[in-house]
């Protein structure tokens, strides 16, 4: 094997300071509702997930419906426990916290949901939602946290005078900044957002996606952006993980993985972004069949039954992850067996 | 167009609500030719969905329709309900985002389709039911003859749309309307349902009229579009121009706003300001509050007028419009 094969610690470290979340083999298995007679099954909606996130990063994750992207999401929330694995949060092992010290992670981990209904309750009046986090983690005076309310309105571009408002009276974008002012409150270092522009019209969209990169540019604040749009993804990330049936099969830098996917999903799902240019119309779908049901997903390689390359190999062994580029991982045995191939005819 | 299959002319449809009448469609006249594939595209609230419906006859009665919808040369304004319905899955059909509209829960999704059939003709069940898994073959569902007992549930999102595809052509529609067809689909899926769109279309020349909100979907799949804006439409062009030089400012800002990878993050071209309230709109262009051009004019309705051939706009910047607009020509422009 050539050596720059099979390795994750060969990638410079880009961010001398380490990871601000470092997730290491998550596993999330549900277990489905028991018949009459038995009969329970396990989704397995993480099976085995690494990444991590460096301070001021933006992180997709991509994925389609059962990739287990959101789940993952929730598991690094504390929303739901996963069933193994890590997750280390600014050198503190986040499965572990308890009382303040739990309290103390959530108020620096923020979520940003696609409904903001999920997060701000329809009858509080808008800044009532706005300060919860600060009511909640004592944060400041009463007229400091009156006043850091409108401050945050106002860093979302809502007028502060909508802080009497209840949601209904809101445009779907205007909710959107109020959840994502609210998430901001307790100054959170990592904000997780799950399809938090996919529920808007373009025209709003843009406006979100604008106010999040400035934010997280201006508060140097890290976001795992979690998403199935991905011209959105393309448009806003900085690295990129693609999720297959509970297990990401590639990451890298966003250019480097859209530029040149290695892997045969991440290929499949690149030519069917329905792109807004005539000139570029697709010719026939190149992936045919549907996602395997996470109860019994398919051995070997998860992504193998609709695989276009898929060998013999793909079945038996679980390819593991191997490096492109700087960065650049893959799961696959074809494109690896491709790598070394260059790597042995290269003078 | 002579070969038009479907021609609106001047259609409002107002909603009568608490609050006021709300304007929901103004104006709106566009015709769609035989075999073509038309995009109707635009926000949440611009009245495309609508304007569909009132083609098909299916808004509540709290709905207003006025204006001219003609299909296959028939006036289908003010039809009776019971000649509507027979129209209804026979001559033209509809697909909506959510399959499960459209399927009944309890039943097999093959005797759906021959029920489709046998509503709306003469036949045999046997023959309908051979002609059921002709069709289910036809939109790509494998073995077809074990499928056709299968309730909705037991298939999955993309399959489940490819039988609301296959029950839309079992009379062999003239026209098809689908209502953000590929939108509750994952990606791949969505590719797979929108080549079945195109090969339908080339192998039985099914006239399609596509709603969406996704300017990918219109570019992969449409002939030409028609960009809708706070219920009027403000421009209609083959899908190349659109994209290529698009001519009203708004399906220029529309284009703008969409992510690419080209773009700094945090320098998306925005739209300024909201879509006005339609119970109250301001008179004239419904774009102009927030349009960049805006000129006193504005205040007036322009005419979606002929800048070319297939290339309509409705906007006083356009020479066309102007021309279209002057006193003595005081109607509006006639269907593209």
């Amino acid at each position: 094997m050539s050596g720059q094969v099979m390795v994750f610690e060969e990638v410079a470290p880009v961010h001398p300071g380490g990871p601000i979340l470092q997730v290491t083999g998550l596993v999330k298995h549900f277990s489905t509702d028991r018949g009459l007679f038995g009969g329970g099954a396990k989704l397995h909606a993480v099976d085995g997930v690494d990444l991590e996130i460096f301070p001021g990063e933006v992180l997709a994750v991509v994925g389609e419906s059962g990739s287990g992207k959101s789940t993952l999401a929730r598991c690094i929330l504390r929303l739901i426990d996963p069933t193994a694995g890590r997750i280390v949060f600014d050198g503190q092992d986040v499965l572990a916290l308890k009382g303040r010290r739990l309290a103390g992670f959530r108020q620096q981990v923020q979520p940003v949901f696609q409904d903001p209904f999920s997060s701000i309750d329809p009858r509080w009046r808008v800044g009532t939602s706005v300060a919860e986090a600060l009511d909640a983690f004592a944060i400041g005076t009463k007229a400091e946290r009156r006043a850091r309310v409108l401050d945050l309105l106002d860093r979302v571009g809502l007028d502060p005078s909508l802080a009497g408002r209840r949601p209904h009276e809101l445009s779907g974008g205007q909710r959107q900044r109020v959840g994502i002012a609210a998430a901001l409150a307790p100054s959170p270092r990592l904000i997780v957002a799950d399809e938090p522009v996919s529920a808007l019209d373009v025209s709003v969209q843009a406006q979100v996606l604008n106010l999040l990169a400035d934010l997280q540019r201006d508060l140097r604040l890290a976001i795992l952006f979690v998403a199935h749009d991905l011209a959105v993804v393309e448009h806003i990330s900085h690295r990129v993980a693609v999720m297959y049936l509970g297990k990401i099969v590639e990451t890298g830098p966003t250019d480097a993985v859209f530029r040149d996917p290695r892997h045969p999903y991440t290929k499949a799902l690149l030519e069917a972004i329905p792109r807004p240019d005539p000139d570029r119309r697709m010719e026939g779908s190149a992936l045919h069949g549907e996602i395997p049901s996470p109860i019994a997903p398919p051995s070997g390689c998860r992504f193998r039954t609709r695989c276009p390359v898929a060998i013999g190999r793909c079945v038996t062994e679980e390819p593991e992850m191997t490096a492109f580029g700087v960065g650049h991982t893959a799961a696959c045995h074809v494109a690896r067996a491709e790598q070394q191939q260059d790597d042995h005819h290269r003078p | 167009m002579s070969d038009a299959i479907l021609t609106l002319e001047h259609v409002d449809v107002g909603f009568d609500t608490d609050d006021g009448t709300v304007s929901a469609v103004s104006d709106v006249s566009l015709s769609v030719a035989a075999g073509e594939i038309f995009g109707l595209v635009g926000e949440s609230g611009c009245g495309k969905t609508t304007l569909a419906m009132a083609t098909m006859g299916l808004l509540p009665v709290s709905a207003t329709v006025s204006g001219s919808v003609r299909f296959l040369g028939r006036e289908l304004v003010g039809l009776p309900p019971e000649d509507l319905r027979r129209l209804r899955g026979d001559r033209i059909s509809m697909v909506f985002q959510d399959p499960m509209t459209s399927l009944d829960p309890a039943f097999p999704i093959g005797e759906q389709i021959a029920e489709t059939i046998t509503a709306h003709r003469d036949v045999q069940r046997s023959h309908a039911r051979d002609r059921a898994l002709a069709l289910l073959a036809d939109v790509g569902i494998p073995e077809p003859e074990r499928r056709y007992g299968d309730a909705p549930h037991r298939l999955s999102g993309g399959m489940r749309q490819r039988v609301v595809i296959a029950t839309a052509l079992a009379n062999e529609p003239a026209l098809m309307l689908a209502d953000e067809p590929t939108t509750a689909l994952d990606v791949t899926i969505q590719s797979q349902i929108l080549d079945l769109l195109r090969d339908l279309r080339q192998r039985l020349r099914t006239t399609i009229v596509l709603i969406t909100h996704d300017l990918g979907v219109i570019a992969q799949l449409c002939d030409r579009v028609g960009v809708m804006y706070a219920g009027q439409l403000v421009e209609i062009a083959t899908v190349s121009e659109i994209f290529r030089a698009p001519r009203h400012p708004y399906t220029q800002a529309l284009l703008a706003a969409l992510p690419t990878q080209h773009q700094e993050p945090g320098s998306l071209r925005v739209i300024p300001g909201r879509v006005p309230n339609l119970i109250a709109p301001p008179p004239g262009c419904r774009f102009a509050s927030r349009c960049p051009h805006v000129m006193d004019v504005c205040t007036i309705v322009p005419p979606l007028a002929h800048e070319s051939a297939d290339h309509l706009i409705a906007c006083w910047l356009s020479e066309a419009t102007r021309e279209a607009g002057r006193p003595t020509g005081a109607a509006t422009g006639g269907a593209a």
